[in-house]
């Protein structure tokens, strides 16, 4: 019965890849049946593989190898809910993994494995979850990252914005590399590898909202390959990306957790004239913006010269600078030394950065 | 960048601040100077320029933050409007935050208020044309400065035949205010770095009884730190030299006269009420703004049922004190512990123009030096 030529014709076609043909997600696609099937198919698989560990239900990853290249795991996840999900410069794909590969890559590890979590609203245009996913396949593959395992799910028009992403990455901190947020000390000087705020900039332009007429795309990229040239080269105390909340978020953090006080010397910060007009405009600060491929770094202020060298020749450090001083007094304060030569604080943000209105 | 660079030359500021220190040496007392507008605020703090003056100059913070000077009373109004159903409650990013008696509108939002952020009336204007089966509300706030585009979209809004489209109104001007504060007995001010942006709009006539009656010279002033620091200058010279006038720093920006069209605009749209309730400084006569009865239809407090409560602020708040200038902002009692920019019971600590945002958030260094200083 089995040898049937119909039976096997079916059986040929079951098991043939799946492929999407509406134009846009129903809940269909996240009942489990067979529509989510052709959905992981044609969309996920054929994009975010070939690592995907598709058919079963968890990623395994060998040991040994993973123990040759280091002594310490190490683990983050980040969710992604960027509006538009398309920028220029990225999306949100892109931005999943760069995200995940950075938060990895500044804690001094090399970013090796990430899950994928999609959460997309039912309505969204198949042929632009095509576009990120092939994008998110792209990214992965630049930032030499295995995407190993994922879920998908469907929810209701209204319980999500287009589409969330999760990700959540594995790295490997090789043995003697010790970065940390509490290690920064009083005689270091910080680091940032280059233009500020033009992630924060780049997606306030694309909301369309402000009307504004610039150009300036999203920096979002993959630092792990400039961390560990840096890390080959100086003794890097500290590392942390900027992210949102800015500069201004990420020295907070690291003062405070060394409890050294900073001096920012804003004359020295790195920002596209572009975005320093764009901020002039809207009364916001570049010191508060959002990036996607930028990291401040702190060495001692002997090994400078060679860390400023280091990240220099790398492509994504040309405007690289020494951004700020450490110093003893007062510990857990950051001050910012304006080009108008007085000296105030650079605190955080409370909320989101808004113009002022008068 | 051109237009910004220039008027923040740290070599031209090092000149001005020595000749404030050779006219602070020749006074020879303590100059206390009001900053009238909270942009000048922002300013200050932004350029650390209250750490560059000499000691004998204090710089007092006026009333001029639209967010700040808002009674909790009406902020409860604001909410009570964002929560009715129907109502899209379009407000300045600043005004979300600040707390009302029964939380802010950030606080009525996350229960499902459909509160949106706009940049200028115009975009409230095409919400309504957006959502025509929704009422838009336009909270407007602020001195002369903003009143005349809200005039404008009230103006549109008529031209096209918007009915579902109101204004909040909480316009105020600024020169009864000032009335206020120099009628007040505690006051101890020397002289006033005046608003330019409002001036722009009202041109310098109204500010004459400050130097006639008041003997008090006013500076009418930019936004840049040179021209901060400019004005400050002039002030001294005007105080070493007996004077008392009025004066125009903002050249470039405005015209003695002020600007007619704005004036004409804010005339047709709108009128005095017969007071209006400041935060700090009382119910303040013929301050306060509304629409004139035939755009009674573009008023929301007209619409809606509005409570009109007037609340007192928390016990624990001198934001008034601060909006007068009596007390320093780090003089409150919950100064930068139980209020915060992160936690703020006062309208003062919300605003990027208020003065305690602007002292926690910039100026708590400097303040401390200072205060190490004269200890």
């Amino acid at each position: 019965m089995s040898d049937h030529p119909l039976f096997q014709r079916i059986e040929r076609f079951r098991r043939r890849a799946g492929r999407v043909r509406e134009d846009v997600v129903t809940q269909a696609h996240g009942g489990g049946g067979r529509a989510m099937r052709d959905l992981i198919d044609d969309l996920v698989i054929r994009n975010l593989g070939p690592d995907l560990q598709a058919d079963e239900d968890q990623a395994r990853i060998g040991l040994a190898e993973l123990m040759a290249s280091g002594d310490r795991l190490a683990f983050t996840t980040d969710s992604y809910v960027v509006s538009p999900l398309e920028f220029p410069g990225g999306d949100i794909g892109r931005l999943a993994v760069n995200g995940t590969v950075n938060d990895l890559a500044v804690g001094g590890a090399i970013p090796r494995f990430l899950s994928v979590g999609l959460v997309i609203e039912e309505g969204l245009p198949v042929a632009t979850l095509r576009r990120i996913l092939k994008s998110m396949g792209e990214a992965a593959r630049e930032a030499g990252v295995s995407i190993v395992t994922g879920d998908t799910k469907v929810v209701q028009r209204g319980a999500a914005d287009q589409l969330f992403v999760n990700t959540a990455g594995i790295g490997v901190i090789p043995r003697g590399v010790e970065v940390s947020s509490k290690r920064v000390r009083a005689d270091d000087v910080i680091l940032v590898n280059g233009m500020l705020g033009d992630h924060g900039a780049a997606i306030l332009v694309a909301r369309g909202e402000l009307k504004l007429a610039c150009d300036i795309p999203s920096d979002c990229a993959p630092l792990h390959t400039l961390t560990q040239a840096l890390l080959a080269g100086v003794d890097v105390h500290a590392m942390r990306d900027v992210t949102r909340g800015g500069l201004a978020a990420v020295l907070n953090e690291l003062a405070l957790g060394s409890e050294v006080g900073m001096q920012v010397d804003e004359v020295a910060l790195p920002v596209r004239p572009e975005v320093r007009g764009f901020c002039e405009v809207l009364g916001l600060d570049p010191v508060h913006l959002a990036n996607e491929g930028k990291l401040v770094a702190a060495v001692p202020a002997d090994q400078a010269a060679r860390a400023l060298e280091i990240l220099r020749a790398h492509p994504l450090g040309t405007h690289a600078a020494v951004i700020a001083r450490c110093r003893a007094e007062p510990p857990g304060v950051v001050t910012l030394g304006t080009g108008f030569g007085g000296e105030r604080i650079l605190d955080v943000l409370v909320g989101e950065q808004l113009p002022r209105i008068c | 960048m051109r237009y910004v660079d220039e008027f923040r030359d740290p070599v031209a500021a090092r000149k001005l601040v020595a000749a404030i220190e050779g006219q602070a040496a020749r006074l020879d007392r303590r100059v206390r100077i009001m900053e009238v507008c909270g942009g000048h605020t922002h300013t200050i703090f932004k350029f650390g320029l209250e750490e560059m003056l000499p000691d004998g100059i204090e710089l007092v913070h006026g009333p001029g933050c639209p967010v700040c000077v808002l009674p909790v009373g009406r902020v409860d109004d604001a909410v009570a409007i964002a929560l009715q159903p129907g109502v899209i409650f379009a407000t300045f990013g600043d005004a979300v935050r600040v707390p009302g008696s029964q939380g802010s509108l950030a606080r009525a939002k996350a229960s499902g208020a459909d509160v949106r952020t706009v940049y200028s009336p115009v975009d409230a204007l095409q919400l309504a044309r957006e959502n025509p089966g929704h009422q838009v509300v336009f909270f407007a706030l602020g001195f002369e400065t903003t009143a005349p585009s809200t005039a404008l979209a009230v103006l549109q809004a008529e031209r096209e035949g918007l009915g579902n489209f109101t204004v909040f109104s909480n316009h105020v001007t600024i020169v009864p205010a000032l009335e206020a504060l120099l009628e007040a007995p505690e006051q101890r001010i020397d002289g006033f770095v005046g608003p330019g942006h409002v001036t722009m709009i009202i041109g310098l006539a109204p500010y004459a009884f400050i130097a006639e009656r008041h003997r008090r010279p006013l500076v009418v002033s930019g936004f840049e730190p040179l021209d901060v620091l400019q004005s400050v200058s002039m002030v001294l010279a005007q105080l070493l030299d007996g004077r008392a006038e009025i004066e125009n720093q903002y050249r470039r920006g405005v015209k003695d006269e002020g600007n007619r069209a704005a004036q004409d605009a804010i005339g047709r749209v709108f009128e005095l009420r017969p007071s209006f309730e400041w935060r700090g400084l009382g119910s303040i006569e013929r301050s306060g703004l509304r629409l004139t009865e035939a755009y009674a239809r573009f008023d929301a407090e007209r619409r809606f049922a509005v409570p009109h409560h007037s609340v007192a602020d928390p016990a624990a708040c001198r934001c008034g004190d601060v909006l007068k200038g009596v007390i320093q902002p780090w003089q409150c009692g919950v100064f930068g512990t139980a209020c915060t920019p992160h936690s703020p019971i006062g309208a003062c600590m919300v605003s990027s123009e208020g003065a305690c945002a602007a002292y926690y958030g910039y100026g708590r260094l400097s303040t401390a030096r200072r205060l190490e200083g004269s200890r």
